[in-house]
């Protein structure tokens, strides 16, 4: 939909990262070692105090590591400028940051300015993050305070992707944000980066958030030490220790059928949910989690999902869902062995 | 009329005879309209006399500016020197201002600089204040962001932090220039310039009114055309500070 989008992704690497304060008696990250494949998020999680936006600012260098290396795209951060370094890295915080004295397209285009870009071609990549973040261009003359609070954020966004870096960082992005248009931002996020494709480092503090927005999940724990790093899924499907199992909440079985959607596993024909008379629909496109929901309120029974048109396509039932819960844990299991 | 001049010598106005003196004047009413336009140009040359008192005021707030912005940005970066030169600051602008020119004399002599190493010093505070105020007042995400994404220390400075300063820094000018303007007239008891010479006059004078009051008010014009020209000058620099707000 807007040109120029073919953009660019690099690996992230941490090799045995610790940062340690004088004066502080424990380190606040302890050999952090995990790496981020190119184009994919990897969200940062845990209790307050965990280090998860320390061990984020590590990477650009807003506080430098004691001991270890990070490697973007295999090189290096340490020794280099880190203006230069800075300049390469989208860098999102919670309040957002924008300048008020300067419009949104001026905002926007503060990185292509330092990189010293001719006025057309900032012009051009304003009006293009403009579009890409769906707002009308003549927001470009307004100034931030003339913006809604997710507007804001949005800029924020667009202001951070305005030089095409190979990675985003993003500090409780939408931590700031009423729920309703948390969701929203969260759900156009997800939509933006299938287009994109950045590597992402993503802070947050909501396990349910990290599960939404996370190719991967890094969940820390006080001290700043990895407690476990793998897909949603197998997280969810085997946490590592009871402190996992307590941070992803009770409800992780749920919280799993909500990562699955209908028309990812097997149905059943359609004859079974008809064949059990007056059976209740459900959409192909919707969750486990939500064909559960609705079996709960009609005796357990097998539902009909339907494709967007309505047309039926198979059936669901409580086994089958069953089966897909299992499956999770097999593979689990098959993964850890390997 | 030598009855009229003896009183006049004793106690009432002495009323300077330049050619034809009008009644208003020998009765010494409160303003005589003829009379300031008579000597808007000449003689008393109030023109003259105003231009001086810009001079003086534009000096003083000029240099008082520099000092104070050089020395707010450093204690910007360098926390420590807030105290020291805040104290220095105070301690100049609690001197009495006659006292002030007056223990100058004795250093610097009966000459213009006297008078506006006196103005500077009451600049000072205000300027350092308003200029340290304004930077620290910029939000820490705000410059969080502008370090984020590569700017450098210079760049935060000139790009980020002055600019939104900017409100901060002309309010303490409006201060300054108002409170500097009004001590001017004062700076008359050393040098005779600016529009305290013709009030100092007026009142040796006798309390001669008409010159007393078109001194007084062409002070207060000036202050008022200064701040009207300093919030103009915001709206022109800050035009972000006055859009109207969302929610």
């Amino acid at each position: 939909m807007t040109g120029g989008q073919t953009g660019t992704a690099a690996p992230l690497e941490f090799r045995n990262v610790s940062k340690r304060y004088p004066n502080a008696e424990t380190a606040a990250i302890d050999s952090l070692s995990f790496t981020v494949p190119a184009g994919e998020v990897c969200v940062l999680v845990g209790p307050s105090g965990c280090g998860k936006t320390t061990a984020m600012r590590l990477v650009n260098r807003m506080i430098d590591l004691t001991s270890g290396d990070i490697l973007i795209d295999d090189k290096t951060i340490n020794g280099r400028s880190t203006t230069d370094l800075r300049r390469e890295i989208g860098y999102v915080i919670q309040h957002v940051g924008l300048f008020p004295h300067l419009t949104i397209a001026k905002n926007i285009s503060v990185v292509p300015k330092l990189l010293g870009w001719d006025r057309k071609r900032m012009n051009d990549r304003a009006h293009e993050l403009l579009d890409l973040i769906g707002l009308p261009q003549e927001m470009g003359s307004r100034y931030p305070s003339q913006l809604s609070g997710g507007q804001r954020q949005r800029v924020g966004v667009a202001r951070a992707l305005a030089a095409d870096p190979p990675l985003m960082l993003m500090d409780e992005p939408f931590g700031a944000i009423d729920p309703i248009s948390r969701e929203r931002l969260q759900n156009e996020f997800l939509r933006l980066q299938r287009e994109i494709r950045k590597t992402i480092v993503f802070v947050t503090h909501d396990i349910d958030e990290a599960i939404k927005m996370g190719d991967r999940i890094a969940i820390l724990r006080e001290g700043g030490q990895l407690v476990q790093y793998d897909t949603p899924h197998h997280i969810l499907a085997n946490p590592i220790d009871d402190f996992v199992a307590r941070f992803v909440g009770a409800d992780r079985g749920l919280k799993r059928l909500a990562l699955t959607r209908i028309d990812e596993i097997r149905l059943e024909d359609a004859s079974v949910a008809r064949g059990a008379g007056e059976s209740s629909t459900v959409r192909s496109t919707a969750t486990l989690r939500d064909a559960l929901s609705v079996m709960m309120s009609d005796s357990m029974r097998p539902l009909l999902v339907v494709d967007d048109n309505g047309n039926p396509t198979g059936s669901v039932t409580i086994e089958l869902i069953n089966e897909a819960l299992r499956r999770d844990r097999a593979d689990e299991r098959t993964a850890s062995s390997s | 009329m030598s009855f009229l001049t003896g009183l006049l010598a004793d106690s009432g106005p002495t009323i300077p005879q330049f050619g034809q003196t009008s009644s208003c004047v020998t009765k010494n009413e409160t303003f005589c309209w003829t009379w300031f336009t008579q000597n808007w140009s000449s003689k008393v040359d109030f023109e003259a006399r105003l231009i001086e008192h810009v001079k003086l005021t534009v000096i003083a707030v000029a240099v008082g500016f520099v000092i104070a912005f050089v020395l707010a940005v450093l204690a910007h970066r360098a926390r420590w020197m807030v105290g020291p030169v805040t104290f220095f600051g105070s301690l100049l602008y609690t001197i009495p201002s006659l006292a002030a020119f007056q223990i100058l004399v004795t250093i610097t002599g009966i000459n213009d600089w006297t008078v506006e190493i006196a103005l500077v010093s009451y600049t000072l505070l205000i300027l350092f204040t308003n200029t340290l105020a304004g930077l620290s007042a910029v939000s820490p995400d705000v410059v969080d962001a502008a370090r984020g994404t590569g700017l450098t220390d210079a760049q935060i400075l000139l790009r980020v932090e002055l600019p939104l300063a900017v409100p901060t820094i002309i309010a303490g000018l409006r201060v300054a220039v108002v409170t500097i303007i009004s001590l001017a007239t004062v700076a008359a008891f050393i040098v005779p310039e600016g529009l305290g010479k013709p009030i100092f006059d007026a009142l040796n004078a006798g309390d001669f009114n008409t010159k007393f009051i078109a001194s007084g008010v062409l002070c207060i014009l000036l202050a008022l055309f200064a701040d009207a020209l300093f919030v103009l000058l915001q709206r022109l620099l800050t035009p972000w500070a006055s859009v109207r707000r969302a929610r």
